[in-house]
This record gives structure tokens, C-alpha cells and sequence, in this order.
């Protein structure tokens, strides 16, 4: 499938946005604070901003080359842009909408599963029904890539889980390069292949969700990467604590209540590391080798099995831990947040 | 005790406004009754006049339209060197005198003006012909119009403009299925109040175009001519104005609320902050 290059220097009020990135036919979401460029770089990809350099190209198709005088107006880019709160047109029909980028809107439609929508007007909608409108919108254009502004921001808490998921799978199958900006780590966590963090318009760290954790490279990336997210199965045990089976066979307890898919968000600095087991309140004990440890400031980020916790420097000294050492990571089911993934 | 000094302080104040307004529009309609001020419509000199103010109205109003609407677009849309500069220059006629702009317009396209050499070498005389009339009209209503049409454009959603680019739209089709629908409503008032202005251009065509029953001579004209020889017939034009005026108002206080009734109601789905 497609392939999108891109290599950027745009100016904008503040600072220069630059950014190097290589999007294969997966799904890379831009994290990064307010202000940090992350639109800007969409804008640019699609010809809405004026990039002084270098290069975006996509599937072979060169869009822009400031070597080579190269700068295809918006319309001439078949790009897929779901805009922030997705700028549907408001004077027309659902199906009119998906059909202004040309072609039969039926399918897309059907395949979005908002065929009995095609004539309602935007207004008339749920956040979760205009995001699939503003997808199949994008998508009858053909696009080479995908370009998704905030995507989750216009949606209410109670609908995300399931919109995240809806959002996933359908990314999942169409196998485009596609660019997701999002302020919240836990999205792009549960939405993209890999994550690049972006700060005053430069990429700081580029990898997936478990690498940002194990090993920011600057403090600013473990406090946006936040907590472990772990997926599986929940139920409620008849003690009122929620059992989560996790994908990879390990039981976490939480003390939040669950039913069916969720994710499991731990903070690496509610995780503690004990040489041996040791008979405390904590709920769950994972037993395993250690797998890596980063330093960041005067704490380590230890990687044990799929967490990573946070210890200070000096515990990491006292006890001696060195990669391939089997340690009990061990955190308490007060400490986990479940958040719905279906 | 002072609180009740305020309120009749205003209260008489609006009274005193109220009266003062309503007075001379209600005069009007009692020194006839209205059955005979409408007789007075069969007059010839009111059928010339409706006849040649309705002519030059619409063609002025269309020429503005065609002109205003894309120049409102442009200076709505783009940001460049001299912007504000141009919209001055537009806005220029709203605070002129009508006479100021009738003696502007002789300057210009009379026989003696700027380029009446030129039109006298096409055979072409515009001074006080029904092109005048249409030039002066065109010239004191256009600012009307391209004022509220750039608001207009400027009201519409710039994230609307740039999906409709991503989606492969060239500039005619966002400005044809996007800007203009998008824009409609106060594109609508702006020409509705732009007309009405229009209508009742008086002085610059006066000074411009002149006075000819049948040729020149519009509505406004046609009262001021019919002052000493028939006062019921400036009566009835002046009562015909009244009541246009006051469709054009309420149709526009009507359109507006529907239509932000509507857009209130899509604020309230779609308001997120950003």
C-alpha cells in the first residue's frame, strides 16, 4: 500500500515547525501540547500552509518541492482531512456532503454504517455520527493519505470508548497513511501504530506508546506519556473489584467498575519494584525479568514484562536492579484507571 | 425615589423620540384618507416614475451584485497590502453628501468630465439619460451592499472553505457551493437594505441624471416635482414609500430570525471549545 514522505519547515507566528516523518500504511498520531504545531503540519500536507522547505510527497506523488518548484494547490492533493469537529457543511444533506469530493456516496455510506443518515443535516447529528460523515467524506476523495485533526475532541466522554474503537478498527482496514493529531496520550495510545511527540514545533521522540514510556528521552515525554495502558477483557468478581484478563494473559485487579473490553491505565509512579514478593495490600504482583532501564532526571524508568514503573535513582542504586533481573512490580487496584475501549 | 426619577426620565425621553418619529409617517396617512391617497396612483406623472424607478432599480441592483458580490468575496477572503485602505475607499460614498456624489459622477462621465471626450467619440451621452440615472443609483446603494456581503463572507467558517479545497473543489465551486449558500442570509439583507437605498436615491441622480418625466424623472424625483403642482400625488408616492420601507424592514427582522433561530440551534450540537 501508500507510502506519505514528508519534510517540513513551515513558519508560523511563533517558531518553524519542522518535521521529518516517514508514514508507511500505518497510523501515526502528532502528540504534543497546544501551540506546538501539530495542525500546522496537517495544514501543510495538505497545501492549506505555506511550507518554505523541503519535500511532501505521497504513494511516489511529489505535492510539494521547494527544490523543484513544486506546490500542488489543496485541490490538486488527494488527501483525506477529517477537520477539528469536522467542518461538515452545514447547508447540506449527509449524503451531499460525502458526495462534494464526487462519486456515489452509497457505499460509504453502508460502510460506515450511516446509510439511513443520507439525508439528515449535519446539525441534526450526534458527535459520533458527524465523525463517521467527515470520514466517509474524507474517503470518497480517494485520499493517498489520511489526515485527522483531534478526532476524539468533540465527543462526549460516554461515546469515546466506542467511537476510539469504531475509529481503530476502520484504520486498521484501510491500510492508508494516515496522521492523527491528538493532545491526549491515551488516544494515540489506543489509535496509532506509533506516536511522535511534538514540542515548539520540533519531534522530540518518535515510537510506540510502550517505548515512550519505558524510555522518554526528555522528562516532558514520560509526563505526557503518562500512565501504562493495557488492554483486555474486564468483569466484575463477586467482591465488587473488577478482574481484567489482559491481552497477554496476566490478571489485573482495579477497583474501578467494567464490563467487557477496556483499557487498564497505571501511572508508572504507582508501581513500586521489590527484589521478592512481600506480603503488603497490594492486589497485584507481576513477577518478571527486567527488560530495560532509562534514566529520566534523578528517577529510572524500570520496563518489567508490558509496565514500566518509576523509581528514584537512588532505590534503583540500593537494590541493584540491572536489565535481565527477575523483580515483582507490584501497584494497587486503587491505583488503576479503566477506560471503556468498546 | 431616584429610581423612579430614572424611569420616568427615560420613559419621557422615548415618548418624545416616539412622537417625534411617528408623527410626520402618521401625517401623512391622515391628511388623505387612505382610499383617495391610492386614487391618486392613476396620475400619470407616479406611472412614469414607478415605471423609470423600477427600470434603473433593478438594473443598478443587478450590475451591483455581479460587481459587489465577488469584490466583497475577494476583500473578505484575501489579506494583502492596502486592504483596509480599499474597504475605505468603498465605504467613501456612505458618508458622502448625494449631491457630492451627483456633481462626482458629472466630473466623470458628464460631457465636460474626465472621459466625456472619449464617450462623445463612441457617440455615447450619458448626462441626464436613464444610464445616469442607473450610474447614481449603482454608485450610492454599492457601498450598502459590499459592507454587509464582506461580513457576510467573513462569517463563513474559514475550516468550511479549506474541507472544501481538500475535497478537490476549484475556486468556482467553493464559491459557488460553499461561500455564496454559507453566506446567503446576510448576503440577502445587505442587498435587500442596498435596494431600499437605492429606490430612494435622490440627489445625486438630481444633479447627474436631472429630472425628465418619463426619462429620469424616479419616485423621489417625482414628489419633489409634484410638490407645488399636486400635493396628494407626493402624498401618495411618499405613502407608497412608507409602506415599502416597512415590508422590506419587517421581512428582514423576520428573515433574521429564523435564520438565527437555526444557527442556534447548530451552535448548541456542534459548540465545542477549540
Amino acid at each position: 500500500m501508500g507510502k506519505a514522505r514528508l519534510d517540513l519547515k513551515v513558519p508560523t507566528r511563533d517558531f518553524d515547525v519542522e518535521v521529518a516523518l516517514d508514514v508507511g500504511a500505518e497510523t501515526v498520531a502528532l502528540v504534543g501540547p497546544s501551540g506546538a504545531g501539530k495542525t500546522t503540519v496537517l495544514r501543510a500536507i495538505a497545501g492549506l500552509a505555506q511550507p518554505t522547505s523541503r519535500l511532501v510527497a505521497a504513494n511516489g506523488d511529489v505535492w510539494f518541492d521547494s527544490d523543484r518548484g513544486i506546490d500542488r494547490r489543496p485541490e490538486e492533493r488527494a488527501v483525506g482531512y477529517v477537520f477539528q469537529e469536522y467542518a461538515l457543511f452545514p447547508h447540506l444533506s449527509v449524503e451531499r456532503n460525502v458526495a462534494f469530493a464526487g462519486g456515489d456516496p452509497g457505499d460509504l455510506l453502508e460502510r460506515l454504517g450511516i446509510g439511513e443518515l443520507a439525508k439528515a443535516k449535519p446539525p441534526e447529528l450526534s458527535g459520533g455520527e458527524r465523525q463517521r460523515v467527515a470520514l466517509a467524506r474524507a474517503l470518497a476523495r480517494r485520499p493517498e493519505i489520511l489526515l485527522l485533526d483531534e478526532p476524539m475532541a468533540a465527543l462526549d466522554p460516554h461515546t469515546r470508548g466506542r467511537v476510539r474503537v469504531e475509529l481503530r478498527t476502520l484504520l486498521q482496514e484501510l491500510g492508508l497513511p494516515s496522521i492523527l493529531v491528538t493532545h491526549d496520550f491515551v488516544d494515540a495510545a489506543a489509535l496509532a501504530d506509533r506516536i511522535a511527540v511534538l514540542v515548539g514545533g520540533r519531534i522530540v521522540q518518535t515510537g510506540t506508546a510502550e517505548e515512550l514510556i519505558a524510555s522518554p528521552a526528555t522528562p516532558f515525554v514520560a509526563e505526557l506519556a503518562g500512565g501504562n495502558l493495557l488492554t483486555g477483557q474486564a468483569r466484575v468478581r463477586v467482591d465488587g473489584l473488577t478482574e481484567v484478563v489482559l491481552d497477554g494473559g496476566l490478571t489485573v485487579v482495579s477497583t474501578d467498575e467494567a464490563d467487557g473490553p477496556v483499557g487498564v491505565i497505571v501511572h508508572p509512579w504507582d508501581i513500586s519494584i521489590a527484589l521478592a514478593e512481600t506480603g503488603d495490600s497490594a492486589q497485584n504482583h507481576l513477577r518478571a525479568p527486567i527488560e530495560s532501564i532509562v534514566p529520566v532526571g534523578n528517577r529510572r524508568r524500570v520496563r518489567v514484562g508490558p509496565l514500566t514503573a518509576e523509581v528514584t535513582a537512588a532505590s534503583a542504586e540500593r537494590l541493584h536492579l540491572k536489565a535481565g533481573e527477575i523483580v515483582v512490580a507490584t501497584f494497587k487496584a486503587t491505583a488503576t484507571r479503566l477506560t471503556p475501549l468498546a | 425615589m431616584s429610581r423612579i426619577a430614572f424611569a420616568a426620565m427615560t420613559a419621557v425621553a422615548a415618548a418624545v423620540a416616539f412622537a417625534f418619529l411617528l408623527l410626520p409617517l402618521v401625517a401623512i396617512f391622515l391628511r388623505v384618507p387612505v382610499s383617495e391617497l391610492f386614487d391618486q396612483l392613476g396620475n400619470q406623472v407616479f406611472q412614469d416614475a414607478l415605471v423609470v424607478s423600477i427600470k434603473t432599480s433593478v438594473i443598478a441592483h443587478v450590475a451591483v451584485l455581479l460587481f459587489g458580490t465577488p469584490t466583497a468575496y475577494l476583500l473578505a477572503r484575501k489579506r494583502f497590502f492596502g486592504r483596509g485602505a480599499l474597504i475605505t475607499l468603498i465605504e467613501l460614498p456612505l458618508v458622502l453628501p448625494p449631491a457630492v456624489a451627483g456633481i462626482a459622477l458629472l466630473a466623470a462621465f458628464g460631457r465636460l468630465g474626465l472621459l466625456g471626450d472619449e464617450l462623445n467619440a463612441l457617440g455615447i451621452s450619458i448626462g441626464f439619460t436613464q444610464t445616469a440615472v442607473v450610474l447614481a443609483v449603482a454608485f450610492v446603494e454599492s457601498p450598502f451592499y459590499v459592507r454587509g456581503a464582506i461580513a457576510a463572507f467573513e462569517g463563513v467558517d474559514p475550516d468550511l472553505i479549506a474541507a472544501a479545497r481538500t475535497l478537490g473543489a476549484g475556486p468556482w465551486r467553493v464559491f459557488g457551493r460553499v461561500a455564496v449558500p454559507l453566506a446567503a442570509g446576510g448576503l440577502g439583507a445587505a442587498s435587500a437594505l442596498a435596494l431600499a437605498r437605492g429606490l430612494g436615491e435622490f440627489g445625486a441622480t438630481l444633479i447627474f441624471a436631472g429630472s425628465l418625466q418619463g426619462v429620469t424623472q424616479t419616485l423621489p424625483l417625482a414628489i419633489y416635482a409634484q410638490l407645488d403642482e399636486n400635493f396628494d400625488v407626493a402624498l401618495a408616492i411618499s405613502a407608497l414609500f412608507i409602506l415599502v420601507g416597512a415590508a422590506i424592514l419587517i421581512g428582514l427582522k423576520v428573515f433574521t430570525w429564523a435564520r438565527l433561530g437555526s444557527i442556534s440551534r447548530f451552535r448548541l450540537v456542534t459548540s465545542t471549545s477549540r
